[in-house]
């Protein structure tokens, strides 16, 4: 592995299993110090013992908890160059007709006001950064931001809004002469614990994993460490002059339509 | 930066249209920092001083066939010369472009078809005649051989002035998405996308802000150069290498999933 990320500090959301876990691992395995939070104690003291990140417990849509984070970040390491603001949830949701205001409200919180939060706090933490203002954020949005989901309207609305987030917070950053670049990727269906979850719960989990893979073009979902690739090159100065973009990783899934 | 020479492309073979100069030129030297072997094409003929001078520094692993890319012959020659010399090709950077400015109702109609041969035509044929090569390659490598179409934030959004750059640069962008999908659904062990560069300091740039200096759009290409520092909210132009470091990431593994998407290095210009 390069080192690319030698000496900078990283703060995942949603770190503790999925994609979030395979990028604590990428940023770790490329230098980085990480700081990961998420909810389940067990996979996170795992993920700590296998890569030296550090966890904290926290609920991204809950604003009063952010200032203690970026605290704890701040003591450990003395900057934040890094922000993966990745948790998300589809708990809840439903079609347009079916969602009820508990569940749009559920999917509201943690994938929009919890992103919104993990970017404001990112920014001034980075701000703080003894050779100014300096970092990059990269939000996890999804391919459903172009491409929505008829049974899972909170979500896709959700994802498309974190789009605008992205290039809001980096023609803010840029007008501010911060060197914060803040960029949107779109992933297609990933191989998750979740899903490999779903998958065998079903009858015949062979025939639901083809269906899965069939929904792209390039026959199959991506690995999770695919995902962490391109995370880790944004996150690094490689990417400089990358800000304000979205970025799909999904296989060719939204360039078109598969041909006859 | 910290990863050069890491050698992540080590045992690869790399095309490269336009490769002497701006973007191209900055790609070969970054793939061959990463072990990569790399052929270069360009106008200029192979006893040039640019061609011998460029390709003494960038040593044994570089190669140049001169090849007009507008030309279907030449590209034949291009794929037979690589295959020659290498027996594979892993990545393919269709970067030759040229521009053209103007109102559109002076724009001369060989001017358009000119820009059109370069930007377009030079992409289709080079995807053409290299895509059974880099077939037979791709399986070798993980995430199979890349195709790097240089597009730009022109192929995205509109200017004033720009009509037939922005519908060439425009064709290359869906040009792309396609050829992603054919070769995903046939299962071909090959990616595609397109890369959309903002204002990157290359002679191209500076021979078109030259133009409009010379057309009294400002008294010096630096004042151009400045005014649209001021006008990207990173608040600078991009140098050549950092398009090189994104062609590097396509071209590489750590891209496997992303085929049919676009890139855009731009400083967050298209996200005003």
């Amino acid at each position: 592995m390069t080192a690319r990320l030698e000496g900078k500090v990283a703060l995942v959301t949603g770190g503790t299993t999925g994609i979030g876990a395979a990028a604590v691992r990428r940023l770790v395995g490329e230098g980085a110090n990480v700081f990961f939070t998420g909810s389940k104690e067990a996979e996170a003291a795992a993920l700590c013992a296998e890569t030296g990140a550090q966890f904290r417990a926290l609920r991204v849509q809950d604003a009063a908890s952010w200032p203690g984070l970026i605290e704890d970040v701040l003591a450990a390491y003395g900057r934040l160059d890094i922000a993966f603001a990745n948790a998300g949830t589809e708990s809840g949701d439903a079609s347009i007709e079916d969602v009820g205001i508990e569940g749009w409200n559920n999917v509201v919180a943690i994938n929009q006001t919890g992103v919104m939060l993990t970017v404001q706090h990112a920014i001034a933490a980075m701000k703080r950064n003894p050779e100014g203002a300096t970092g990059s954020i990269i939000i996890n949005s999804s391919m459903n931001a172009t491409r929505p989901l008829g049974n899972y309207v909170t979500y896709s609305v959700t994802k498309a809004a974190v789009c605008a987030l992205a290039k809001s917070a980096a023609v803010h950053c840029g007008q501010k002469g911060y060197k914060i670049r803040v960029n949107a990727i779109l992933p297609g269906v990933v191989e998750t614990p979740l899903i490999q979850q779903i998958m065998n719960a079903q009858a015949d989990p062979a025939a639901t994993r083809a269906i899965y893979e069939g929904m792209a073009p390039m026959g199959r979902m991506a690995q999770l460490e695919e995902i962490s690739g391109l995370v880790a090159y944004l996150a690094s100065d490689e990417a400089g002059f990358i800000s304000g973009a979205e970025i799909a990783i999904d296989g060719a899934t939204t360039a078109g339509m598969m041909g006859v | 930066m910290s990863d050069l020479g890491t050698k992540r492309l080590q045992g690869r073979v790399a095309f490269i249209s336009g490769g002497l100069r701006g973007i191209g030129l900055a790609c070969a030297e970054r793939f061959l920092a990463e072990g990569a072997e790399v052929v270069l094409s360009d106008l200029d003929a192979e006893d040039s001083d640019t061609a011998t001078a460029t390709l003494a520094r960038l040593g044994q692993a570089a190669s140049y066939v001169r090849a007009n890319v507008t030309s279907e012959d030449d590209w034949v020659r291009a794929v037979q010369a690589v295959q020659e010399r290498h027996g594979a090709v892993h990545i393919l950077i269709n970067n030759a472009g040229t521009d053209l400015t103007g109102a559109v109702e002076t724009l001369k109609l060989e001017d358009w078809r000119k820009i059109m041969s370069v930007n377009v035509d030079g992409v289709f044929l080079g995807t053409k005649h290299f895509v059974p090569l880099l077939a037979a390659s791709g399986a070798a490598v993980k995430g199979g051989a890349s195709i790097i179409n240089v597009s730009s934030i022109m192929g995205l959004v509109g200017m004033s002035e720009v009509s037939a750059y922005n519908a060439s640069k425009g064709a290359v962008r869906l040009f792309t998405k396609s050829i992603a999908l054919e070769f995903a659904q046939k299962k071909m062990p090959i990616r595609a996308n397109s890369l959309h560069p903002g204002f990157v300091l290359t002679p191209l740039l500076n021979a078109g802000f030259q133009r409009w200096v010379d057309a009294g759009a400002a008294e010096k290409v630096q004042d151009l150069i400045d005014s649209m520092a001021a006008t990207t909210p990173i608040g600078r132009l991009a140098d050549p290498a950092e398009l090189a470091s994104a062609a590097f990431f396509l071209a590489s593994s750590d891209s496997s999933y992303m085929t049919g998407a676009e890139l855009v290095i731009d400083g967050g210009w298209t996200a005003q």
